[in-house]
């Protein structure tokens, strides 16, 4: 028995392409908003994995670094460094600004590392270009999405910085590149007033009576350095031994440092369960709109399709063709349509996916996923059309 | 009154009721018609007269009231269908040969001819070269390849004769087959039926309005209010 659907579509090829094109635009846009919340898991993984951290340690009832502020003091890593199965322990700041270049500015997380370290927490964990930060001040290693190149100066505050290094895929969870400056910098950028507010401060600490007695002629100067000193972080990377499990650590350093510590799973979780879980449920609605709008229209040309041969489908049926030879027919043609769209979806989307501003994933599972949803809309879609069918009656193609 | 022969059609005192009560409508009032193995005669009458309806009955695709329907030496209809499987029926045993000759626009011709040997289960090969044949026979076998819109209205009336043909079925039903042709072609339409018929031992039934083909049918029936009168072609009663 000969492909009925085959044979119209090839007949009505040119319809069929067009239709498909026009589809398979709007399933590359379904597979790119699935590749997009991809797109933003990955860079919540990346983040975890070019922290190069086992164990997270940040301030006490917080989801810090990545999910809330945290602050530390700076001197706490060097307990850490002391306890069995911790092999490094870093500090680290992190700080999501615009930094300006030239003419104009990016958004990026300026990550704050102790210089002169790679493979230490917190640094880059390669470079594509140049070299890593080795001065304390002044010196800055940039993801290559900033666009920046080596040798381009950034400014950052009110401190000017020199690209010494490049690197790749070092992005924060929303997908911003990162640059690493010097901790104390960073710290700096981070906690640093103005000079008005400064000396605002100064001003105010000065009319306090109870930091400026007379008796005490240092206190004042004393108070004003203790408020000009900077002694927080955002949170300490641990790296443990290998083999050493991250719960004794952890354990420890919650009991004892009165920190809270987060394992690489449990911040696998901050990150996707919490950060991006708003983002995710909008991709979601997105996508399950679009589901709706695909499987509508693949449901409308279907059906019109099949309207335009109500004729030819009664002739059939009078010569003896089956119910299920017609109902086939328009379900074949239905997913044709479909994988048409597919191709076209799936090559639109692989074209267009680096255009976009933020990381667009695109999974071969999620591909055959969506392959899988496209044929069964395509069936749903096409029952509409193959009720029409099967309601013609036969004496349609007799007259009168 | 034709020989009624192990082929060919005879309905007896068929009645088809549409409606019921007060609004029920007679479109058939006890029609008689055999039609013998080889013969080609015509149906007429005015619009309205029941000529569709009872070609519906004939194609078992609506079911008469009450009657008869003996096709071939088998009784289909006897206030009830006695085949199970009217599909089968209509591929099988009855060829249409509509007004327009509604052919499948994405089959190309000999698909479109083979198509119906295919559904009854004859392999692609042998349906495709049954259709040929018929294809040769019917003189449009040059256009075998050609896809329906690429034909004539004549070659393609010659298509939709060669698909009602091709199972060989002892009766075709043609629903007014020349309505569209011009006279030359509509004689050649009518003389390629009685052809066929005579070639393989088909009756066949014309339904007509054509004034310059009636002549041609050696009996008529005539079918006015539901009731058929048997004529020849010069229009003198035969009953």
């Amino acid at each position: 028995m000969i492909s009925l659907a085959g044979r119209d579509i090839l007949h009505a090829w040119g319809k069929f392409v067009f239709t498909g094109v026009g589809l398979g635009l709007l399933i590359g846009v379904t597979l790119s908003m699935a590749g997009i919340y991809r797109g933003m898991v990955d860079d919540a993984q990346v983040l975890l994995d070019n922290s190069g951290a086992d164990i997270w340690v940040v301030q006490q009832d917080t989801l810090g670094p990545y999910a809330e502020p945290s602050s530390l003091y700076d001197d706490i890593y060097r307990g850490i460094l002391g306890i069995s199965g911790v092999a490094r322990a870093s500090n680290v700041t992190y700080l999501t600004m615009q930094v300006r270049l030239k003419d104009r500015d990016v958004r990026a997380m300026v990550v704050g590392v102790v210089p002169g370290g790679p493979g230490e927490p917190g640094q880059p964990g390669y470079l594509i270009a140049g070299r890593h930060i080795t001065r304390s001040h002044y010196e800055a290693v940039a993801d290559m999405a900033a666009g920046l190149r080596l040798g381009e100066r950034i400014q950052i505050r009110r401190n000017t910085y020199t690209v010494v290094g490049l690197t790749r895929r070092m992005v924060s969870s929303s997908g911003d590149p990162m640059i690493f400056i010097p901790l104390k910098d960073a710290r700096e950028a981070q906690f640093l007033k103005d000079n008005d507010t400064i000396v605002a401060q100064r001003r105010r600490t000065a009319a306090n009576p109870a930091f400026n007695r007379p008796g005490v002629p240092d206190l004042l100067d004393a108070v004003i350095a203790s408020q000009s000193a900077n002694p927080f972080v955002n949170a300490i990377l641990v790296q443990l031994e290998p083999g050493a499990l991250p719960d004794g650590p952890a354990d420890w350093i919650r009991r004892w440092k009165r920190l809270q510590v987060y394992t690489r799973s449990q911040m696998e979780d901050i990150l996707v369960g919490k950060l991006i879980a708003t983002s995710a449920r909008q991709i979601a609605m997105f996508l399950v709109i679009l589901s709706i709008v695909s499987a509508a229209i693949v449901a409308f040309i279907i059906y019109t399709l099949t309207l335009g041969k109500i004729r030819e489908i009664a002739v059939l049926k009078l010569i003896g063709t089956k119910n299920r030879t017609i109902a086939g027919m328009i379900l074949q043609q239905a997913i044709g349509l479909g994988v048409i769209g597919f191709v076209v979806g799936k090559i639109a989307a692989t074209l267009w996916a680096p255009i976009f501003p933020k990381y667009v994933l695109l999974l071969p599972g999620d591909a055959a996923r969506g392959f899988v949803a496209v044929v069964v809309i395509c069936m749903l879609a096409s029952i509409l059309a193959i009720r029409a069918a099967l309601k013609v009656d036969p004496a349609e193609a007799i007259g009168g | 009154m034709a020989e009624f022969g192990k082929k060919g059609i005879r309905i007896e005192e068929l009645t088809k009721r549409y409606g019921q009560g007060d609004t029920a409508v007679d479109a058939l009032k006890g029609v008689d018609m055999t039609v013998a193995p080889g013969e080609v005669v015509g149906l007429i009458g005015p619009s309205g007269s029941g000529k569709s309806t009872l070609l519906k009955c004939l194609g078992a695709v609506i079911e008469p009231t009450a009657g008869r329907m003996i096709l071939g030496d088998k009784i289909i209809y006897d206030r009830g269908w006695k085949i199970w499987d009217l599909r089968a029926l209509r591929r099988d045993s009855i060829g249409f040969v509509f007004q327009a000759p509604y052919l499948i626009p994405f089959l190309d011709v000999t698909d479109n001819v083979a198509l119906l040997p295919m559904l009854a289960g004859l392999s692609n090969r042998d349906s495709r070269k049954q259709a040929v044949a018929l294809l040769h026979a019917l003189d449009v076998g040059h256009r075998a390849q050609a896809m329906p819109s690429q034909l004539s209205g004549g070659e393609q009336q010659r298509v939709a004769i060669a698909r009602a043909l091709v199972n060989r079925p002892p009766v075709i039903l043609a629903d007014e087959p020349t309505a569209p042709l011009d006279s030359e072609r509509a004689l050649a339409v009518i003389r390629i039926l009685n052809q066929m018929a005579r070639q393989y031992e088909t009756a066949i039934i014309v339904v007509t309005h054509d004034e310059k083909i009636i002549p041609t049918f050696k009996r008529i029936y005539h079918i006015r209010d539901g009731r058929t009168l048997e004529e020849d072609g010069e229009g003198r009663s035969l009953e």
